[in-house]
């Protein structure tokens, strides 16, 4: 295949309801993880380009993300990603009410592996609600936790597909903390490869 | 009078003489390449994501991407400027591996991967780099002041650095 495949509004409308069912499931399990109503956005999914999706949480901003790198029938990464002050509260949630600070280095060990694990949980229901739902097989590999600038974290999802073009198709999701007064948001961001695009579309019956 | 800083995105390349600077945020994996010329005070910045344009699976190809097509960019612009070939030299900074796997995956390398493609592509266009800061696990922001040479190096951490 050559260049980044065109797509329909018809095939959006498809991933966006792949990613509904997605992100429902993560949030299902955050709430029983937390013992706290979770909420889900309405997902976006779009071509966007590199500046775009780079740009979505301010370039410089510090960020920490969850990733993993999907192999088997749709290659391509997913994003578990949060800002800073957010990521540090979410662990301290997890880690029984500890005070957390990501921003260190190395990363302090324990916030490290909690967040990881939850970016891994979360990630890995989001991912198998979508296999049930297409009948994929998508394969996650282990997961890996950083915190740094955002734009340099996402390049990383980016270097792939960029061999296509200088686009990227984005599955959009965010899941939020209803109980907090100021808003505890994490998104899944899904970067399928242009082959892995295809395979999706062929899944939801809505290939060209 | 307030200097002109010019912003090179992802995937970029773009030229500037003194006073203004040249910017470009959040290398991760990516790797930033400066090439100039001090007595011109002038020179070109590129941010590239991959090593290797033969890669390209695009229609068309975005020759600042890759790091053998952008550093022949560079150098061909540079010199249609008229700066002497005997001049130019190089900085970098970038080539970070973000994500650290437990599993040694090989697109993992990505950012390694980078930094050797353009220490190859400047090797044989004869083009010395005088300064690289490189590997490492941080994101850097880079700017260059084709005034003088010098480069500031912002990672979260650290803070800035100017060589």
């Amino acid at each position: 295949m050559t260049g980044f495949p065109s797509v329909s509004e018809g095939q959006l409308d498809a991933l966006r309801e792949a990613g509904n069912i997605g992100a429902a499931h993560a949030a299902t399990a955050l709430s029983a993880m937390l013992g706290s109503r979770v909420d889900m956005s309405v997902p976006s999914v779009r071509i966007a380009g590199f500046e775009e999706v780079t740009g979505l949480f301010g370039e410089e901003e510090i960020s920490c993300a969850v990733l993993l790198q999907l192999k088997g029938d749709v290659p391509g990464t997913m994003f578990f990603l949060l800002p800073l002050d957010e990521a540090n509260e979410l662990t301290s949630l997890l880690l029984g009410g500890a005070e957390v600070d990501l921003n260190q280095e190395p990363m302090p060990e324990m916030g490290a592996s909690a967040l990881n694990e939850a970016g891994n949980i979360l990630s890995g229901s989001y991912l198998s609600a979508l296999s049930d739902f297409t009948g994929l097989n998508l394969q996650p590999t282990p997961p890996a936790v950083a915190c740094d600038m955002t734009m340099a974290l996402l390049s990383y999802g980016l270097a792939e597909v960029s061999m296509y073009g200088d686009y990227a198709l984005l599955i959009d999701t965010s899941i939020s903390l209803k109980e907090k007064s100021d808003s505890l948001k994490g998104t899944f961001l899904l970067l399928p490869d242009p082959d892995g695009i295809q395979s999706l579309f062929e899944a939801l019956g809505v290939s060209i | 009078m307030m200097k002109e800083v010019i912003k090179v995105g992802m995937a970029d390349l773009q030229f500037a003489g003194a006073p203004a600077t040249l910017r470009t945020s959040g290398l991760g994996s990516c790797v930033g390449i400066i090439m100039y010329d001090e007595t011109m005070q002038y020179g070109g910045m590129a941010h590239i994501m991959l090593p290797d344009s033969s890669a390209a699976r695009e229609q068309k190809v975005n020759r600042a991407k890759y790091a053998d097509t952008a550093c022949s960019d560079l150098y061909s612009h540079l010199l249609a400027e008229g700066c002497p070939k005997y001049r130019l030299k190089a900085k970098m900074a970038g080539g970070a591996e973000m994500f650290q796997f437990s599993s040694g995956s090989s697109a993992a390398r990505i950012g390694p991967r980078n930094v050797d493609a353009v220490k190859r592509a400047l090797a044989e266009l004869r083009v010395p780099v005088l300064f690289e800061d490189t590997g490492g696990n941080s994101g850097r922001t880079i700017e260059f002041a084709p005034a003088d040479g010098s480069l500031e190096i912002r990672t979260v951490n650290k803070g800035v650095v100017k060589v």
